[in-house]
C-alpha cells in the first residue's frame, strides 16, 4: 500500500486554513471599513443642534433631526409594546402547548415564511391595511409595520430558549404540584430569562434599523412627533431621504443619523451580550 | 407475593392492577401488578429500558406530559383510582412527590425552592413557611449546610446538596409517597451515602419507591424489591429474599451479574 504524501496533507492544511483566515479577514475588514467611513462622516454632523432642533429648509445652515431621533425611538418603543408579547406568547404556545401538533408545525412554518419575507413587503401590507382606508400616513401603521417585523423573530427565539430549558426543569415543577401556567411562568420562564432577554433586545436591535416598512406607513415628517396618527418623522426614512437629495448639508446629517442608527444597534448588541455574561457568572 | 404483609388502613398504600403502557404503538409495560406498602422502601430494579422509570412514573402521571404516552389499567392511592379522569393532578402530586435523576433546582434561592411547593399547596403565614422550611431541610439533612445560605441560589450548591434540597422541597409538602427514579445515579459516592442515609430516616413517615440501577443500594435501602425485565414484573418480594433466594432464574441471573 502506498502511504499518503505527509507533504500534501500538510500543504492542504494551510491552504484550507489560509483561505478560511482570508475569508474572516475579509468580512472584518469591510465591516470596519462601514463603521470607519460611518464614524468619520457621521461624526462631523454632531453638534448640539443636530441633537436639539428640527430639521432646517436645504440651503440654509443649522437644524437638527431631534425629531427623527424621538420619533424613531416612539415607533421602536410602540412596535415593541405590540409584539414582544403576541410574540411571547407564540413562542411560549410552540415550545410547551402546541409541541409537534398540527396547528403549531403550521404555525412554526409560517413564522419562517415571515421571517423571511422581504420588510418592503411587510410594508406595503401594512399600507393596504391601515393606510389607505385611513387615507394619509400615520406612525400606528409605522409601528404595526414594525411589530410584525419583530413577530416571528420573537416567537422563534422564545421557542428556541424554552427548548433550552431542560425538562426534567419542567417535571419536577409539575410533579410538585404546579399548575402547568405556573410552571412555565415561575420556573420555566425564570430559567430561560437572560435568553428570552437576548431575543428581545435583538428583535428591537433589527427593526429600529428597517426603513422600508416605514416608507409606505409612518413615512416621514419635518416636525414633531406629536400626534402618531399622522406621518411620522424616524431617523431611517430621513437617511434615505437625505441621502439621495442633491444638498450637501443633507447629505451631512444623513451621515450623521446613520451613525446615531449604528450606535444604537451596538449599545443594544453590547446590552444583550452583557445579559447573557451575567448568566453565566451565575451558574 | 404472600409474604407482603399490608396493612390498607395506612396512608400512602399504592396498588398496581393490571398497568399496560405504551409510547406510541410501542408496549413498554406489560400487565404490571404490584402491592406498594405503606411506609416501606420498595426498590425497582432491573437493566436499562425494562421499564423501571416509565412504571414510576405512572404514580403521579407526569408522562401525561408527553402526548403519545398512554397507559391502560388501574393504580390505586389509598383506594381510589388515580388513572380515573376524575382524578385532579394536582390534588394527585401533592401527595406523591417526585425526586429526578439529576438535581433540578429551580432558578430562585435555596429558601424559595423548599418555599415553593409549600406555598402552593397551603395557606400559612410567613413565620410557619419559614418553620416548615426549616423543618424540610432538617428532614432532609442539610440545614446545618445551608441554614447560612438560604438567599443564595439553588444551583450554587453542590450536587449532592441539590439533590437534598430537592428532597427537601418534596418533603414541606407532606406527601404520603415520595417516588425516587434514580436519585442517586447523577452524584459522587460520599452523597450518596448521605441521601441513603436519608432514605434510612425517611422509612416509616412516607412511602418510597425507588428505582435504582444499584443492586447493592436496592439491597441497603429497600424493604421490598421489584425485578424488572423486558416490562413484565418477573419477581416481587421482601429485599432480602429476593437477594438471597430468587425465586426465579431470570432474578438470579440478573443479581449475580450474568446480564444487565
Amino acid at each position: 500500500m502506498k502511504e499518503r504524501s505527509l507533504f500534501m496533507r500538510k500543504l492542504n492544511n494551510r491552504i484550507i486554513a489560509g483561505l478560511s483566515g482570508f475569508s474572516a479577514m475579509l468580512g472584518l475588514f469591510i465591516l470596519g471599513w462601514i463603521l470607519y467611513t460611518v464614524f468619520l462622516r457621521g461624526f462631523m454632523a454632531f453638534n448640539a443642534s443636530f441633537f436639539t432642533e428640527l430639521p432646517n429648509p436645504p440651503g440654509m445652515s443649522g437644524g437638527g433631526l431631534a425629531n427623527a431621533m424621538l420619533g424613531t425611538i416612539l415607533l421602536t418603543l410602540l412596535a415593541t409594546v405590540m409584539g414582544v408579547p403576541v410574540g411571547l406568547l407564540a413562542g411560549v404556545f410552540l415550545s410547551e402547548f402546541g409541541q409537534h401538533s398540527k396547528f403549531a408545525r403550521s404555525v412554526r412554518f409560517f413564522s419562517n415564511i415571515l421571517m423571511g419575507t422581504p420588510s418592503i413587503i411587510i410594508g406595503v401590507f401594512v399600507y393596504t391595511l391601515l393606510v389607505v382606508p385611513v387615507g394619509h400616513f400615520s406612525g400606528y401603521s409605522g409601528a404595526v409595520a414594525l411589530a410584525v417585523m419583530m413577530l416571528p423573530v420573537v416567537a422563534r427565539t422564545t421557542e428556541d430558549m424554552l427548548q433550552m430549558v431542560p425538562s426534567a426543569l419542567r417535571e419536577s415543577a409539575l410533579a410538585l404540584g404546579t399548575p402547568r401556567w405556573k410552571t412555565t411562568l415561575n420556573v420555566v420562564f425564570r430559567a430561560a430569562k437572560s435568553g428570552l432577554i437576548t431575543g428581545v433586545l435583538l428583535a428591537v436591535a433589527r427593526v429600529s434599523g428597517e426603513t422600508a416598512p416605514l416608507l409606505f406607513t409612518a413615512l416621514n415628517s419635518p416636525y414633531w412627533p406629536t400626534n402618531l396618527a399622522h406621518s411620522t418623522a424616524n431617523l431611517t426614512v430621513t437617511i434615505f431621504n437625505y441621502a439621495m437629495s442633491p444638498y450637501e448639508d443633507w447629505q451631512q446629517m444623513a451621515w450623521g443619523a446613520s451613525l446615531l442608527i449604528t450606535v444604537g444597534v451596538l449599545a443594544v448588541t453590547l446590552l444583550t451580550r452583557f445579559a447573557l455574561k451575567e448568566k453565566k457568572v451565575k451558574n | 407475593m404472600n409474604e407482603i404483609k399490608n396493612n390498607t388502613d395506612e396512608k400512602g398504600h399504592i396498588s398496581v392492577r393490571n398497568l399496560n403502557f405504551f409510547y406510541g404503538e410501542h408496549q413498554a409495560l406489560f400487565d404490571n401488578t404490584l402491592e406498594i406498602v405503606p411506609g416501606k422502601v420498595t426498590a425497582i430494579i432491573g437493566p436499562s429500558g425494562c421499564g423501571k422509570s416509565t412504571h414510576l412514573r405512572v404514580y403521579n402521571r407526569i408522562f401525561e406530559l408527553y402526548r403519545d404516552q398512554r397507559v391502560e389499567g388501574e393504580v390505586l392511592l389509598d383506594g381510589e383510582n388515580i388513572l380515573s379522569t376524575e382524578q385532579d393532578l394536582i390534588e394527585l402530586r401533592k401527595r406523591v412527590g417526585m425526586i429526578f435523576q439529576k438535581p433540578t433546582p429551580f432558578p430562585m434561592s435555596v429558601y424559595d425552592n423548599v418555599a415553593y411547593g409549600l406555598k402552593l399547596h397551603y395557606k400559612l403565614s410567613k413565620g410557619e413557611i419559614a418553620g416548615r422550611i426549616e423543618t424540610a431541610l432538617q428532614q432532609a439533612a442539610l440545614w446545618d449546610e445551608v441554614k447560612d445560605k438560604l438567599n443564595k441560589p439553588g444551583t450554587a450548591l453542590s450536587g449532592g446538596q441539590q439533590q437534598r434540597l430537592c428532597i427537601a422541597r418534596a418533603l414541606a409538602v407532606e406527601p404520603e409517597v415520595i417516588l425516587m427514579d434514580e436519585p442517586t445515579s447523577a452524584i459522587d459516592p460520599v452523597a450518596t451515602a448521605k441521601i441513603e442515609d436519608l432514605i434510612e430516616q425517611l422509612r416509616n413517615k412516607y412511602t418510597i419507591v425507588i428505582v435504582t440501577h444499584n443492586m447493592q443500594q436496592a439491597a441497603r435501602v429497600s424493604d421490598y424489591t421489584a425485578f424488572f425485565y423486558e416490562g413484565h414484573i418477573v419477581e416481587y418480594g421482601v429485599t432480602k429474599e429476593l437477594f438471597t433466594r430468587p425465586k426465579k432464574k431470570q432474578t438470579e441471573n440478573y443479581i449475580t451479574g450474568r446480564f444487565g
